[in-house]
């Protein structure tokens, strides 16, 4: 790997390190029970909590790392946390 | 997949007070900002070489001149007579900000450099293993501060930086926590656009380094506002302006409990008298902003 003068680097490239491969536990949304009130995807600290079209969220697997932190914060506990089985 | 500013795919730990930061700071200020960041665990979990985790221009600092490198670039984009709205950021843990680049933010807020420094305050040294701070709070145990048989953890209290930088004659200062984002994004912005040297001191729960649960960051947060260990407040021009009440504050074991770093004091023998002393500092929090 050659290194490029000052170390720069492209903006947005960590989308290739997959980091929900970590995951020991995994959010699952109960879309019954959820408001939107769009908590969770504000406090995703991997971003990996998107947007669907009819005003629902959906967990992107690829870099959730199964902190947890959606769920324990959900108002309506509309998260549950599933043991990852590989 | 949606586009963010601070995107996915960084080494940060599950549940990363850091990256929460970041994505709120950044969603606040917008696009329209040129980043800085200082050695830290920030700079090490989003700039593996060769990628970052940046959608915005970014640069690493050394450990010590954060403050520095973004009043050169903010001078630079002057002289270039770039006529825009672009605003200048440092995000900062609380090492680099308290300790190491203190020299560097003085410096800064002393020239009055139109800058916005936020301070990320996970309490020590967690990139390299959880060593003491000028920020790590009273009876709190760390590797370089450890409890046991001769002592209950850290000795000394926690620096009041967000005074410090007041002081300066900074025309904002405030004080925010994770765990309330849409405050802590408001207060970024308004940071941002107030002319001249502005400085945000935002409490981080750190998962790894207090010992608590991944799910818990953003609860053990709250609990820091809740007891009024951590009071949030706006200075302008060095008066306080704006103050979040804490209507029945909680007693400060209920934060204290959550975590390992704490552990000491609720097993130890004498525990209860220095649990007393931080149930003082909450106290004196209360009376001096007027919390309640």
């Amino acid at each position: 790997m050659t290194i490029s003068a000052g170390g720069v680097c492209e903006p947005g490239t960590t989308k290739n390190n997959k980091t929900g491969g970590w995951r020991n536990y995994k959010p699952v949304f109960l879309y019954d029970k959820c408001i939107k009130c769009k908590l969770c995807e504000l406090l995703c600290p991997d971003e990996a909590i998107d947007p669907r079209e009819d005003g629902f969220f959906e967990y992107n697997y690829d870099y959730c790392k199964g902190c947890g932190v959606c769920a324990n914060e959900c108002p309506v506990s509309a998260i549950e946390m599933v043991l990852e089985e590989k | 997949m949606k586009e963010s500013l601070f995107c996915s795919g960084h080494s940060g730990c599950p549940g990363c007070c850091d990256a929460m930061i970041s994505k709120f700071v950044l969603r606040g200020i917008g696009e329209n900002c040129i980043v800085s960041t200082p050695t830290g665990c920030l700079e090490v979990m989003t700039t593996p070489y060769p990628d970052s985790s940046w959608n915005v221009p970014w640069i690493h600092s050394l450990f010590e001149n954060a403050g520095a490198v973004a009043s050169g670039i903010e001078s630079a984009w002057k002289a270039m007579n770039k006529d825009d709205d672009t605003k200048f950021v440092v995000i900062a843990g609380d090492g680099g900000t308290v300790d190491i680049g203190m020299r560097s933010i003085s410096g800064a807020f002393e020239r009055g450099h139109d800058i916005t420094y936020i301070c990320m305050d996970n309490e020590a040294y967690m990139n390299t293993g959880v060593q003491r701070s000028g920020a790590t709070p009273y009876d709190a145990s760390t590797t370089t501060s450890p409890a046991g048989k001769e002592s209950f953890g850290n000795e000394l209290p926690k620096k009041n930086m967000p005074e410090i930088m007041a002081a300066h004659g900074s025309p904002y200062v405030a004080t925010a926590s994770l765990a309330y984002p849409k405050d802590l994004m408001k207060k970024a912005k308004k940071a941002a656009d107030i002319e001249g040297p502005t400085y945000i001191h935002a409490h981080a729960p750190c998962t790894t380094g207090w010992g608590f649960d991944t799910s818990k960051t953003v609860e053990v947060g709250k609990l820091a506002v809740q007891t009024a260990l951590w009071p949030m407040y706006e200075m302008e021009n060095g008066e306080i302006t704006q103050v979040r009440k804490v209507k029945n504050p909680k007693p400060v074991e209920e934060y204290l409990k959550l975590q390992r770093r704490f552990k000491h004091l609720f097993t130890k023998e004498g525990g209860d008298e220095e649990i007393k002393k931080i149930q003082e500092t909450a106290n004196f929090n209360i009376k001096h902003f007027g919390l309640q």
